[in-house]
């Protein structure tokens, strides 16, 4: 006898199966509503639009590249596209999106009704559409154009209006995050329902507590760097102004300080949601489930320590760039750890290869990509090397379009049926990975041999014997651009006309597939009492004994089949 | 596990290691190694290389196995084999990456050194350089100075920053010293020893230059790709780099540091000539800028300011032209950029 016997409600006495559970309309989406599900969906939603907006952007830039003369925008506005691409994409993209995710699925993976704070909540969210729409307004009055870092002192002869805004809605979009954070830390450690210690969480809450705890450490930090900014800029003082004798490198500390921790805030969550995907679609336990909970604290806290690698080539002395270029390699140990632990999963398993597996497979293989060139970035004789070159552009891109970007998009196929209770179409699903996963590759490749050649990154210009490789990044990006299409269209129908999906269309064991699909208002009726680990795939479970799977010790990892 | 699934596991790890040897010095990425301290990153980057794509092949290939051989059959709805973990080869896996990230680092570390990163006396003695105050003394930078080369004023330490002498060179003056001037677009050389001011930048071969790194306005970044050298100018903050052009021949300078509209055409050239044309050029451009030397300023200020005007599209073009079979025709139909002077100098 395997799982699939086994009683898909969570409590004995029915669950929330009773069938009067309320119903969400579709103007609660649009109110300041305190419900966790509907501030994910609005998270999610929200963010998607401001993916679109950035990639118009991106789409721009390259066209703009697919020349080496400045010939579809001025350079000016250039440098515009470039600072709105990436600040938009940063925050108003991945940072939410994650943000939605665990919004709609901490507390139905821990058994309660709701956050810890649900009203804190909604206003987390509502801060982002004025952060937004502020930074989207700048391009009727002026572009911020220095860059998502505001290198002083650029940032501070670049056009007071731009700076001035781009500083009030990350300001404004920080906050939000910090918000957020404190949510998930409480409702993790305080709204457990009491059958479910840390060690049987879901691996998605431990990613979102190490993901709370960057946010609650970096985001003031980054925010005290723009205040002071802002202070240079509007009232003339010199904190980071060389001409009235402040120093533009303490600018850059303070700044990756938290935007190095920042990758890690963009990425764990994707993280999370990979051990969340693979263990499903793989129909096996999750491998190692302790090494993969505590490396996403042992990657938190490194993040922490390794922010002056970007600053390599800056004013940092040799000392410094030795600390961190071996601070960021160890780094690699418990991202090693995250990957062989997913392989490891689906090896010997049975895959289903659907559009949620293909974007977590796909996860892992762009994700390594970006993970063994962030080893050679720390390398610092190297990094000198590259450093500020579209090699470093590659990078970034592998590390959050093929891990952030693929990690969402299988995360949303993977829950969209318990989102809105019905699935998406799985041909589309499948040629929006492969579009996906060939314009990715196409577009970022080849900007690693760019980047070794010696071009430089944030240009409007190049040098021509760069022009047949930027042809083909430009090729790359039209069809990641296109790529999009067959999501959105399936998203949106499917919402309407997709086949009505069931509680838990995939067998999956963790707490969010036990109530109805869209959970009811409160998600579970009464309080659900664990029957299983998150990942007991396998288990031979005895039907006159429904709660003994939860008595093993699932957690532990190195335990022996049973 | 059968012995066929070990064989077969051994030569699958035998081709990704040939494989990998291959790539690591066939890759062909990097451009040609113009100085001593490329061919030092050159060594270090195949390293990584074939470290990097060794790992690359046993992911994807794991996962391309997996994905193959592990199918779920459409009517199967059993679980795969329970398998929670396994001590002894996650140890494996955690052991292997932290070995290999050690290697790389101490081996980073070496042709750090050997570069001349560690070079004490780096950025010390210029004029203007900034000062930086350390608490009590020398103890951020005492595990990795040598005592005997502190410096001899305990409050005040001048920071090495950037690439100093190689160790072999070290206490020892530069051949050559060129103080490198970055403003908003172009980079300014100043010959301090024959007081020649030019807009490229011209080095004898096999000789120890040092290049003091100044910036203007905004940050902005020196870079040779061909040396694999690259430093931040700062404003405020001299920085410098020390290195030994081998091979002769002229070179792009590029601007890797934003720095306005017009960074992408911060461009330059450095030149490295046999110390016979080295030294003619100098003589040329001595006769040069000492024909008039009342007017000497003016053209200084001329020159500086003709290379900070942003170039039009066909003049940043221009010198590319033959290479992409452009036209002169082409390039005056390509719409001229707007110059944009600097403020510093127009005020």
């Amino acid at each position: 006898m395997t799982q699939t016997d086994f009683p898909t409600t969570a409590s004995p006495d029915g669950g929330a199966h009773s069938g009067h559970h309320g119903e969400r309309k579709f103007r609660d989406y649009f109110t300041f509503n305190p419900d966790h599900k509907v501030i994910g969906l609005q998270y999610l939603v929200t963010s998607f639009v401001f993916y679109i907006l950035g990639g118009v952007l991106a789409t721009a830039i390259r066209t703009e590249l697919a020349t080496p003369a400045s010939d579809f925008v001025s350079p000016d506005t250039y440098n515009g596209l470039l600072t709105l691409h990436g600040t938009i994409m940063i925050f108003l993209w991945i940072v939410p999106a994650g943000a939605g995710l665990a919004n709609y699925l901490i507390p139905l993976m821990i058994g309660a009704k709701d956050m810890a704070f649900p009203k804190l909540n909604a206003l987390a969210f509502w801060m982002i559409p004025p952060g937004g729409l502020m930074l989207i307004a700048s391009f009727f009055l002026e572009t911020p154009k220095a860059g998502w870092t505001s290198y002083p002192p650029l940032s501070l002869v670049s056009g007071q209006v731009g700076e001035g805004i781009w500083i009030m809605s990350i300001l404004v979009l920080g906050t939000s995050s910090i918000l957020g954070a404190i949510n998930f830390v409480v409702t993790i450690l305080k709204m457990r329902i009491p059958t479910m210690p840390m060690n049987k969480m879901p691996l998605f809450c431990w990613a979102m507590l190490a993901t709370a705890a960057l946010i609650l450490v970096g985001t003031p930090v980054l925010a005290g760097a723009l205040i002071l900014l802002a202070f240079d800029l509007f009232a003339g003082t010199a904190f980071f102004n060389p001409s009235g004798g402040g120093n533009p490198v303490v600018y850059q500390h303070m700044f990756w300080f938290y935007s190095h921790p920042a990758v890690y805030i963009m990425v764990l969550p994707l993280f999370g949601t990979i051990s969340e995907v693979l263990p499903v679609h793989a129909r096996k336990p999750i491998f190692g489930y302790q090494a993969i909970a505590y490396s996403s604290l042992a990657i938190s806290f490194l993040g922490l320590i390794v922010w002056a690698h970007h600053m390599f080539t800056s004013g940092t002395p040799a000392w410094l760039r030795m600390f961190f270029m071996i601070a960021t390699m160890v780094i690699a140990v418990p991202t090693g750890i995250k990957i062989f632990g997913w392989l490891a999963t689906v090896w010997g398993g049975k895959i289903s290869l659907n559009s949620a597996m293909l974007f977590g497979l796909g996860f892992i293989a762009v994700f390594v990509i970006g993970g063994i060139s962030g080893v050679m970035l720390a390398s610092v004789p190297f990094d000198i090397h590259v450093h500020d070159t579209y090699f470093v552009v590659a990078h970034m891109h592998y590390v959050l379009f093929g891990g952030s970007v693929f990690g969402i998009y299988a995360g949303i196929y993977h829950w969209y049926p318990k989102m809105t209770g019905r699935m998406m179409n799985e041909p589309l699903g499948r040629i929006h990975f492969v579009l996906t996963f060939i314009g990715m590759n196409l577009t970022f490749l080849p900007m690693h041999e760019l980047g070794l050649l010696g071009m430089n990154r944030r240009v409007a210009m190049y040098d021509p014997r760069f022009a047949d490789l930027n042809v083909l990044c430009t090729a790359g990006s039209y069809l990641l651009a296109i790529s999009t299409l067959p999501f959105l269209f399936n998203a949106i129908w499917s919402v309407f006309k997709g086949k009505p999906a069931g509680d838990n269309p995939w067998r999956a064991l963790t707490m969010e597939w036990q109530t109805t699909s869209p959970p009811a208002i409160e998600n579970f009726e009464g309080v659900p009492v664990l029957k299983t680990g998150p990942y007991d795939y396998g288990l031979e479970r005895n039907g006159s004994q429904p709660g003994l799977a939860s008595s093993d010790t699932p957690a532990l990892s190195g335990g022996s089949p049973t | 596990m059968n012995i066929p699934t070990s064989i077969a596991t051994m030569l699958a790890g035998i081709l990704i290691t040939l494989l990998s040897l291959w790539y690591g010095q066939n890759h062909g990425l990097m451009p040609i190694a113009a100085s001593d301290e490329a061919t030092l990153v050159d060594g270090l980057f195949n390293t990584m290389m074939t470290v990097g794509f060794g790992l690359f092949l046993l992911v994807e290939g794991t996962i391309l196995i997996a994905v193959i051989k592990f199918r779920r059959k459409p009517d199967d709805e059993t679980d795969g084999p329970h398998i929670e973990g396994n001590i002894p080869l996650e140890i494996v896996w955690t052991a292997i990456p932290a070995v290999i990230v050690l290697m790389i680092s101490v081996y980073s570390f070496d042709v750090y050194g050997q570069m001349g990163g560690f070079d004490p006396e780096a950025a010390e003695g210029m004029p203007g350089v900034t000062q930086v105050a350390m608490l009590g003394g020398d103890e951020m930078s005492a595990p990795l100075i040598d005592p005997s080369q502190a410096h001899p004023k305990p409050h005040h330490h001048m920071m090495a920053v950037g690439v100093g002498a190689s160790p072999d060179r070290a206490g020892q003056p530069p051949d050559l010293t060129v103080d490198v001037m970055g403003l908003q677009y172009a980079w300014i050389f100043s010959y301090p020893e024959s007081g020649i001011v030019s807009g490229e930048l011209h080095v004898p071969q096999g000789k120890d230059v040092r290049l003091n790194i100044k910036a203007q306005d905004v940050l902005h970044a020196f870079w040779l790709p061909e040396f694999r050298l690259k430093q931040d100018a700062i404003p405020g903050e001299d920085t410098e780099i020390r290195f030994t052009p081998r091979r002769v021949g002229d070179y792009p300078i590029v601007c890797a540091e934003l720095c306005g509209a017009y960074h992408g055409s911060m461009v330059s050239r450095i030149f490295v000539h046999s110390e016979e044309e080295y030294d003619a050029w100098l003589g040329q451009q001595v006769a040069m800028q000492s024909a008039s030397p009342d007017t000497l300023a003016q053209r200084l200020d001329e020159q500086i300011l003709a290379l900070t005007t942003p170039l039009s599209d066909e003049e940043f073009l221009a010198p590319y032209a033959h290479e992409v079979g452009l036209t002169a025709a082409s390039l005056e139909s390509l719409k001229g950029a707007t110059p944009v002077l600097n403020e510093l100098l127009s005020s």
